[in-house]
């Protein structure tokens, strides 16, 4: 029988197994990706050299350390149901599975933030994420010439890794100031390492000759006969346009506006969350161990807010020494001493990962500058003119809005328009975010293949929650 | 971009023929073979390709020897026949 099972596989999700196999329990953990390591950590595909990286290297380390545990490590499954005693549906590689355990550490890490402007649904436009994902990965850019906007860490990391890949990068666009890093460098200097590094992304930018726009934002992008048109447009500190601006040619465009915890899981589960005004997004209530509201359910890692993949492992080893304990398999001084160094080190890891995650915190500006034609929810092409007149009509919070307009309804879930559609309605309203609310969780978390799902597997079998409250 | 040290393998979009590595998913071997443009869109029939490559989006979404699948989480195999995945005029 299996005592614990870890969904997620990225460095909260290793060490939360890791912990808890060296402490005797048997650990299932499960991943959707063919190898473990999460997106920070991405095991390289194979089909063309990637640089090496700490990240990389890292990687291989987690990797070996699940190989030689006695985790039942399962990369390749596909997570799509979480049942309120913790049966998890996944479907793998021979087809559908699952476990039940009676503790459960999601470690889903986060999603990228991405506000809409007209164009970004074009084909050639992603995600600052996945153009890491693919200079990670598969040792290619997003493009021939791309310009790299947003904010964050990341715009830094993706630009110099183009130049790297033999790319080029037509500008970077950030929306903070220097000055808005510099306020942040008492908090970086817990981490010279990342510090170094980020310095040799501008040094190396700069000597490519790569334009670098502070305080800029993309206003819209369009297609053109030979690849992709970006307006950018100068924004003040709270993310509003002013006059002026430039247009960029490009053929690809990375763009990405920070992270979102990944809440499927948890709100599927009906767990307490709270809504984190610094970081400006929602996350599962947890104790300093990682234990939510639900007894033998806990987060790791950025699913529970996002505090970096410094902070994460941490975050893995103590919420398997507090499942350890709840499970009666730890004596409470046992938990404490070894959770006591633990503590001590995610305190200081955290404090980087805030600060990074507050140059990445969406600012008002940036909701009011959405255009009415832009299109918030990609699935079902709500526009915000829509949004706004589902709100005017009173819909206040985003489970209405998903009823009224289709927003959210489609196959991503609600992943991608959540955070914006309830900003909005939240703006329209002068409500808060807690009144605008979340998207229930659903099942399936993400569309399968239903001619997969036939065979031994039965529809008495599926676990459903209640249906959502509206 | 073509140092490959992959197998490479054939398939087809749209019933035009592609090539492409192994062990890339689809998503990033379309993108390589230049095809960026996967489906249109349900309502506004807009052009809609790969956007977060890790299986969050389903912007990527496409018939995959029969199967509507997401691109970026499908694995390249030999002789896929891939159909753009835009509604309506998808059914294989
Ligand atoms: S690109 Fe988002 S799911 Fe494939």
């Amino acid at each position: 029988m299996t005592d614990l099972i870890v969904i997620g596989a990225g460095p909260a999700g290793i060490a939360a197994a890791l912990r808890a196999s060296a402490l005797g329990l048997r650990v299932v953990l499960l991943d959707d990706q063919p190898q473990a390591g999460g997106q920070v950590h991405r095991a390289p595909a194979g089909t063309r050299p990637v640089p090496p990286s700490p990240e990389a290297r890292t990687g291989t380390v987690l990797r070996d350390g699940l190989a030689g545990s006695a985790v039942e490590a399962r990369p390749g499954h596909q997570v799509w149901s979480v049942s309120a005693d913790f049966r998890v549906d996944a479907l793998g590689p021979e087809g559908p599975c699952h476990w039940q355990a009676p503790a459960l550490i999601v470690a889903t890490g986060a999603q990228e933030r991405v506000m809409p402007f007209p164009g970004w649904t074009l084909p050639g436009v992603v995600g600052l994420a996945a153009a890491t994902l693919l200079l990670k990965a598969h040792g290619i850019a997003p493009g021939a010439r791309t310009l790299v906007a947003g904010c964050g860490p990341l715009l830094g990391a993706v630009a110099a890794g183009i130049l790297k890949a033999g790319g080029q990068v037509a500008a970077v666009a950030d929306l903070a100031a220097p000055a808005d890093w510099a306020r942040r460098l008492p908090a970086m200097a817990a981490r010279p390492d990342l510090l170094a590094r980020g310095a040799g992304w501008a040094a190396r930018l700069r000597r490519a000759g790569v334009p670098l726009l502070f305080r800029t934002t993309v206003a819209e992008v369009e297609a053109t006969a030979t690849g992709l048109r970006a307006r950018l447009c100068p924004v003040d500190a709270d993310g509003r346009p002013r006059p002026g601006g430039t247009v960029v040619e490009a053929d690809a465009v990375a763009v990405g506006h920070g992270l979102l915890p990944s809440t499927e899981i948890t709100r599927l589960l009906r767990v307490e969350h709270a809504f984190d005004a610094v970081a400006g997004n929602w996350a599962a209530r947890l104790d300093g161990d990682g234990r939510s509201s639900r007894r033998g359910l806990y987060v790791a890692g950025d699913g529970g807010g996002i505090q970096g993949a410094a902070a994460a492992p941490l975050r893995g080893e103590l919420a398997a020494l507090a499942a350890a304990r709840d499970l009666g398999r730890l004596d409470a001084g046992a938990q404490d001493r070894l959770a006591a160094p633990l503590r001590r080190r995610l305190a200081r890891a955290a404090r980087f990962g805030r600060a990074m995650a507050g140059l990445m915190a969406p600012r008002p500006g940036q909701v009011e500058a959405i255009t009415p034609g832009a299109v918030v929810c990609r699935c079902e092409d709500v526009t915000r003119a829509e949004i706004e007149a589902a709100a005017a009509e009173g819909a206040r919070e985003v489970n209405q809005l998903k009823a009224w307009t289709r927003c959210g309804m489609g196959p991503c879930q609600g992943r991608v328009c959540g955070d914006t559609a309830a900003a909005l309605l939240a703006r329209h309203h002068g409500i808060a975010r807690e009144e605008a609310g979340l998207f229930t969780g659903r099942t399936p978390l993400r569309p399968l293949p239903l001619a997969q799902l036939t065979g031994e597997f039965g529809y008495a079998d599926i676990v459903l929650p209640p249906p959502a409250p509206l | 971009m073509s140092s490959s040290r992959a197998l490479l393998v054939s398939f087809s979009f749209d019933d035009e023929p592609y090539e492409g590595s192994a062990g890339d998913s689809l998503a990033v071997a379309l993108m390589l073979a230049g095809r960026r443009h996967l489906r249109d869109s349900s309502r506004q029939g807009a052009p809609r390709g790969a956007f977060c490559l890790m299986g969050s989006c389903q912007e990527c979404v496409v018939w995959v020897d029969g199967e509507r699948r997401p691109a970026c989480q499908v694995p390249l195999r030999q002789g896929m026949v891939v159909r753009s995945g835009t509604i309506g005029t998808d059914t294989p």
